[in-house]
């Protein structure tokens, strides 16, 4: 007698049931019939085993959406049309104590910013746990399962770190350890809520390829928030673009990327960095004047732990390098590889250990504070975070036009003038002058930024990772700005970047750090072309959004 | 942590020290007349003799020059002696020892009505999803802050010794004679608490780690006790070793009001009466509570907060390696 023998279809198919619904869905903050809509009737399923994402910039309500479909909305907000519907349940209206029944089970979340989703003062081995008891796992096997689902998550070492708090941990560790909290609950949809825009490039695209493994695996459904578009084209199965609370366009990935049909998606596309496009200024004739010189440059930090034993730490070593004037020099490096730290002894603000740091001939490190001071109104520094670097307090007036107070620059009426004019510069209107901060995009913010560096004529800017906080779109704008204005005032770069996509479209020379070492340096465009190193190959295997270059060549 | 701890021990005695050497100028060294105080107080009328004076003077030490006279007292201090009291002819230290206890056992039970009281409102206030009650709640600890203890304590008196019966109006015999000056002096302290905390508590709740929680699907009471008290907890923990640190002060005002046997009567007493050695032994006797009790607070707090014990130079570099 013959056997015969059917195996299961283990690939879902789309006549399965979504995992979630939403149809329709409005969501509204403020008092009851005043509300301003955030979310206006959106409507989109996630089958099993499916990738969707969902793309836009700050403020198009996707993170709205993600956590509508948690309950999670924040204070305030309320679903004000519509339906969602979460595992065949409808939970459009439900109450904390209902939707607490689907969260873990059915929906698990994988948070924006690892840093600070942790709690810092619980071991990150108890925070699994209680997702794993969630299940009602019995109590002698919870060990294990937490140890188990953090090596699933990817964590190495995963007994170590149960018993070790966030603080001690890595960004992409921290971000592990969150996925491991989401899968605990063996949920049928992770919601991503832009799980790796608060990291290097290359933990980026582990993290996402292993999200994408994991998600393959197991069966289970991903939604995936991203400003990127980079990023969707790569990962998902299925692409929808919000702008404004609203879906503009919605498909196959590959379709979108050859043929938006909407002006807004064309935007983005436009907008995301990527290898093929080139924004970089008509190239400056090669002069040999040096504007910046770093000289043998050591720097060690040593480091109290435990009864008194002293660490070591060489953050960077013997590292060697020219800025010529009216160029930009890019330092590209992960987390860690000294790249900030020789910004700031660029600055003055640290000194080497060993080495010399030379402005135009003088020597930073060895000069007293007067001569540093005459120094500083030759080279400004831009910060990482433009949220962190205005005083909430200052109007954009007094935040522009305290350095020439600050070196008692001309009078009142000609600091306005003078403000008026930087702010020309970096395209904001004479409007904006009396606004704070806390009323600026992020971008304009940067503007605001870059103006205020500008303000005391320098010659030299130092950019620390001036877009990385930024959407994709809005850095774009931000680094056509930077280049604009280097062509127009003769300006020198020192652009650090964890971001090679960034550093291609403005950077004339790149250096890459590893371990406080340049291990590659030269012409952007050699080292792009002919990469030596084995991290540089990894840098630009880690730019998103290759697939949608490919597609568009 | 043995470092950590080294650290903060040391701290605490170089406080005490200090506290004591402020004392001593300030009561010894200025330009007054300890001797004509100490007649004064000795009942003496009339122009003291020149004989009188210098065997007050070499009785007291007052002779010595001025840094001898420290270098005295602090070894004397070392040693847990701060001289006889001129106003009641015993010894410093056994007067303290005398009172010491009664205000111990007011401070312990006015803590743990402080804690109660003060945390369980902040609690309440933070928990309730009744938006009036909510609110109400959150406003009821700046009533408590503003009312005065001696106003408080009267109204007790009259309410419930008086009215009601319930408990003694005066006296330090019993438990019950505790219950109206320990209420007396929680009420303030429990309103500074309940603010203190109620602020963390709102602050930690909206921290991304409790939406990672929830997301968990942790029910609230869950998420408000094991995630949110702890993170809340902090600030609130070094207010309350300033509450228990200023028990002295406290406690002059409810032991007078409630007639009650203790330090901070004593040290009313002491002040009216100019006995300046009691006066010292007081002041040296509350700068040492404060500076235990804020010691015991620092080495509670890495147990709540692990980063504290994280050594400074990688703390701040820290923010760097994120930058970079």
């Amino acid at each position: 007698m013959a056997l015969t023998f059917t195996p299961a279809p283990v690939v879902a198919t789309p006549t399965d049931h979504p995992v979630l619904e939403i149809d329709d869905l409005s969501v509204g903050f403020g008092p009851k019939g005043r509300e301003r809509r955030v979310v206006e009737n959106l409507t989109l399923s996630v089958r099993p085993g499916q990738v969707v994402a969902l793309v836009g910039e700050s403020g198009s309500g996707k993170s709205t959406t993600a956590h509508a479909a948690l309950g999670l909305l924040p204070a305030g907000g309320r679903i004000v049309g519509g339906r969602i519907t979460l595992g065949g349940h409808d939970v459009t209206h439900a109450d904390d104590k209902a939707f607490r029944h689907h969260r873990g089970p059915v929906v698990g979340l994988v948070p924006q910013d690892p840093m600070v989703a942790l709690n810092p003062t619980m071991r990150v081995g108890e925070q699994v746990a209680e997702a794993v008891r969630r299940r009602g796992v019995p109590k002698r096997s919870v060990e294990v399962e937490v140890v188990e689902v953090l090596e699933r998550a990817g964590v190495d070492n995963p007994v170590v770190k149960a018993r070790q708090y966030p603080h001690e941990l890595s960004g992409g560790q921290r971000q592990r350890v969150l996925i491991a909290i989401a899968l605990a609950g063996k949920p049928k949809l992770l919601v991503a809520d832009e799980p790796t825009s608060a990291l290097d490039a290359t933990v980026q695209r582990r993290i996402l390829d292993h999200l994408d493994r994991l998600v393959a695996d197991n069966g289970t459904s991903l939604l995936l928030i991203t400003h990127d578009l980079g990023v969707a084209v790569d990962r998902a199965d299925h692409l929808v673009v919000m702008s404004q609370g609203r879906i503009v366009e919605q498909g196959k990935p590959a379709q979108i990327a050859e043929s938006p049909q909407h002006e807004y998606t064309q935007r983005l596309l436009d907008a995301a960095p990527g290898l093929g496009r080139v924004r970089r200024p008509a190239p400056v004739p090669p002069v040999d004047d040096v504007v910046l010189r770093f000289d043998g440059v050591s720097k060690e930090f040593t480091s109290r732990s435990g009864l008194g034993s002293r660490s070591r730490a060489r953050v960077l070593d013997d590292v060697t390098l020219d800025v010529h004037r009216g160029r930009t020099l890019a330092l590209v490096g992960e987390s860690g590889s000294g790249k900030t730290t020789a910004l700031r002894i660029a600055m003055g603000l640290e000194r080497p250990t060993s080495g010399r740091v030379l402005f135009d001939g003088v020597d930073v490190a060895s000069s007293d504070r007067r001569s540093l001071r005459a120094l500083r109104r030759r080279f400004q520094f831009v910060h990482q975070n433009p949220f962190a670097a205005l005083d909430p307090k200052f109007s954009v007036r007094d935040l522009v036009a305290e350095p020439l107070e600050s070196f008692r620059i001309g009078d009142r009426a000609s600091r306005t003038t003078t403000v008026s004019k930087l702010l020309d510069q970096v395209a904001l209107p004479a409007s904006y002058l009396g606004r704070r901060p806390a009323e600026l995009s992020g971008g304009q913010r940067q503007r605001v930024a870059i103006a205020r560096a500008l303000a005391l004529e320098p010659e030299l800017l130092l950019l620390d990772e001036p877009v990385s906080a930024l959407d994709v779109s809005v850095q774009a704008q931000i680094l056509d700005l930077l280049v604009d204005l280097q062509s127009e005032l003769g300006l020198t770069y020192v652009l650090v970047s964890h971001d090679l996509a960034v550093v291609a479209e403005v950077s004339h020379q790149l250096a890459v750090l590893d371990g406080g070492r340049i291990v590659e340096s030269g012409p952007t465009q050699q080292v792009f072309d002919h990469p030596e190193h084995a991290l540089t190959r990894a840098l630009l295997a880690a730019v998103p959004g290759l697939s949608l270059k490919e597609a568009g060549a | 942590m043995v470092q950590y701890t080294a650290r903060r021990v040391a701290q605490a005695i170089a406080v005490l020290w200090a506290a004591y050497t402020v004392t001593f100028v300030v009561l010894y060294a200025l330009p007054s007349d300890p001797v004509s105080i100490l007649l004064n107080q000795a009942g003496g009328t009339g122009r003291p003799s020149a004989d009188q004076v210098a065997k007050i003077q070499a009785a007291y030490g007052f002779d010595d020059p001025i840094v001898v006279q420290y270098w005295h007292h602090l070894v004397d201090a070392f040693q847990l002696d701060f001289g006889q009291s001129v106003s009641r002819g015993q010894s410093v230290t056994s007067l303290l020892a005398e009172n010491l206890p009664p205000t111990i056992a007011l401070t312990a039970v006015a803590l743990v009505l402080t804690t109660l009281i003060g945390g369980g409102l902040a609690f309440l206030a933070t928990y309730v999803g009744w938006r009036p009650l909510r609110s109400f709640l959150h406003r009821l600890p700046a009533v408590g802050v503003s009312f005065p203890t001696f106003w408080v304590g009267l109204l007790l008196i009259q309410l419930f010794s008086f009215s009601l019966g319930w408990f003694p109006a005066t006296g330090s015999g019993g438990v019950s004679s505790l219950v109206l000056p320990a209420l007396t002096m929680s009420l303030p302290t429990s309103g500074i608490l309940a603010q203190v905390l109620i602020r963390g508590l709102d602050d930690t709740l909206d921290q991304a780690h409790i939406a990672t929680a929830r997301a968990k699907g942790l029910s609230r009471l869950t998420i408000h006790t094991k995630h949110a008290l702890k993170n809340a907890s902090l600030p609130a923990l070094t207010i309350l070793g300033v509450l228990v640190g200023a028990t002295v002060t406290n406690a002059v005002v409810a032991e007078t009001v409630f007639s009650r046997l203790g330090i901070g009567r004593l040290a009313q007493q002491a002040v009216l009466a100019q006995d300046i050695p009691l006066v010292q032994g007081i002041v040296v006797l509350a700068a040492g509570v404060f500076v235990v009790v804020n010691l015991v607070v620092d080495l509670i707090y890495p147990l709540l907060d692990p980063r504290v014990l994280q050594p400074t130079s990688s703390r701040s570099l820290a923010p760097l390696e994120v930058a970079a």
